[in-house]
């Protein structure tokens, strides 16, 4: 586990060595606050909870986080590094967690910085706490999903842009898969997919969270679906290090 | 006792192309063993195999009696490795990327400070240590590889063109360096320039399309009347026909 750590803990330092950090911390706190105010009326509402800021948390994070991830792999490739790292005496899946979990606190610390909003709807009202950090732990696991698949498609380029775009392309097909517009379309069709499309729905299981349920069934969802990404990212590292 | 290096029948195919074809060859404690051919003879290939980068087509190599292929981990432990241009994460500090490799390699707290200092020492990186590694000069962005490669110090040492880019100067202490290390290590190092094999080698391999034309110590391979360069360029020059 040592391996696994010193890798996170570079690539965690390595975000905050360059803008990347500061870029997305600023721009997703500016865009999760104007987002709250203004299309998710959480003045108008006049309810103490935080769904108008979590509603949008999945949407932002559909483009935020893959880049995050673009350069996880891509980069190691175009700079040669990847030679060094996975010539360390380091088993290839401790490099692939280290990476992950990097990003994946990376995430923690830029919802951590959302608190003025927990703060505010507390002085505001009586809203029930438990919900909100449900409602923070959906965040959490959407953004490990996002981050999977995304840490899974930079292992298979050196350029990020494609990287970026890939991670974009199939992050939104998981959310989307639950959305009305594809199960009526599906179920008038093919009622069999549209029964499997909200299965694999990331913003599906994540509204259960967000409701304050905290089901088993829908933490192992994401359990697996991060640990299939995340085995997908070391096979592809494995066949295509040295490409 | 066996060798500490061992290579065996090792083969890298990459579609119909040969890389490197049936190499077979040990280096032992005390050796130091240049590795001579043209570019796009199958050296870097080669190494690449050896550190466990490439997967071998056919073959395999053993560090100190630990197969790189099924043991992996365990094989690299006892490897020092520059691989070639000597890549390095541009944004970190010297120091800070030396620490990381040390944390990699196992060593905690006092001793990984204590690594971090002699391999800065070896190198003559000390004026350098706070500095971003994207800010140095071609020369000690390479030193800083071949301390990565020396912190641990391990039995095998396999550097890839380790005085690539250095001025005269650096030249000759990378090669005294080598020289220092030599009696208690393998160490197998690639090179186009051919008076460094006379400088510091104890014996000679020539490889040309993937296949080894000559293993010998270099005062062997200069004929009577013919210098290194001249046998060099007479078994190299030739085409396919000599492989």
């Amino acid at each position: 586990m040592g391996g696994t750590l010193a890798v996170a803990r570079r690539e965690l330092a390595g975000y905050f060595a360059t803008p990347v950090a500061y870029v997305f911390i600023v721009i997703f706190l500016m865009m999760a606050g104007a987002l709250t105010f203004t299309i998710g009326g959480f003045f108008q509402r006049g309810q103490a909870d935080l769904s108008p800021f979590f509603n949008f948390v999945p949407w932002l994070f559909l483009f935020l986080v893959p880049a995050l991830t673009m350069r996880l792999w891509a980069e190691e490739r175009r700079l040669g590094t990847i030679e060094l790292l996975l010539t360390l005496p380091l088993p290839q899946w401790q490099a692939v967690l280290g990476k992950f979990l990097a990003a994946w606190a990376f995430c923690a610390i830029a919802l951590a910085l959302t608190f003025p909003l927990v703060v505010t709807v507390n002085y505001l009202g009586r809203p029930d706490n438990g919900v909100i950090a449900a409602g923070y732990v959906g965040c959490l696991l959407v953004a490990g999903a996002y981050l999977a698949v995304g840490a899974a498609m930079s292992a298979m380029t050196k350029n990020q842009v494609i990287a970026f775009v890939l991670a974009v392309a199939v992050c939104f097909l998981f959310a989307a898969a639950g959305s009305p517009v594809v199960t009526e379309f599906l179920s008038q069709r093919v009622p069999v997919l549209a029964e499997l499309a909200r299965g694999i729905s990331l913003i599906e299981r994540f509204n259960i969270l967000q409701r304050g349920v905290i089901a088993l069934r829908d933490v192992v969802f994401f359990a697996s679906f991060i640990g299939f990404f995340l085995f997908v990212n070391a096979v592809v590292i494995d066949h295509r290090k040295a490409d | 006792m066996a060798a500490l290096i061992e290579i065996e029948r090792l083969t890298k195919r990459f579609g119909a192309f040969t890389a490197v074809d049936d190499v077979s060859f040990s280096v032992d404690r005390g050796e130091v063993v240049g590795f001579l051919g043209p570019n796009g003879a199958g050296k870097s290939t080669t190494m690449k195999m050896l550190a466990g980068f490439v997967t071998p087509s056919a073959g395999t190599a053993r560090i100190c009696g630990k197969d790189v292929v099924d043991d992996p981990v365990a094989a690299k432990r006892s490897l020092g490795y520059l691989p070639e241009g000597a890549p390095t994460y541009p944004e970190m500090t010297v120091t800070a990327f030396l620490r990381f490799v040390a944390r990699i390699r196992g060593y905690r707290g006092g001793e990984a400070a204590d690594r971090v200092t002699a391999a800065m020492e070896l190198t003559q990186l000390q004026g350098v240590r706070l500095q971003p590694i994207e800010t140095l000069s071609k020369g000690f962005k390479r030193r800083v590889g071949l301390a990565q490669s020396l912190l641990h110090d391990p039995p095998v040492l396999v550097l890839d063109e380790p005085t690539d880019g250095l001025d005269p100067n650096q030249k000759h202490e990378v090669r005294e360096l080598i020289r220092r290390m030599a009696p208690d290590k393998a160490i197998l190092i690639s090179t186009h320039i051919l008076e460094e094999v006379d400088a510091v080698c104890t014996r000679a391999i020539i490889i040309a399309h993937g296949k080894v034309l000559a293993d010998s110590p270099p005062s062997a391979l200069a004929k009577p009347g013919k210098s290194l360069e001249q046998v060099f360029r007479d078994l190299t020059a030739r085409p396919a026909e000599a492989a």
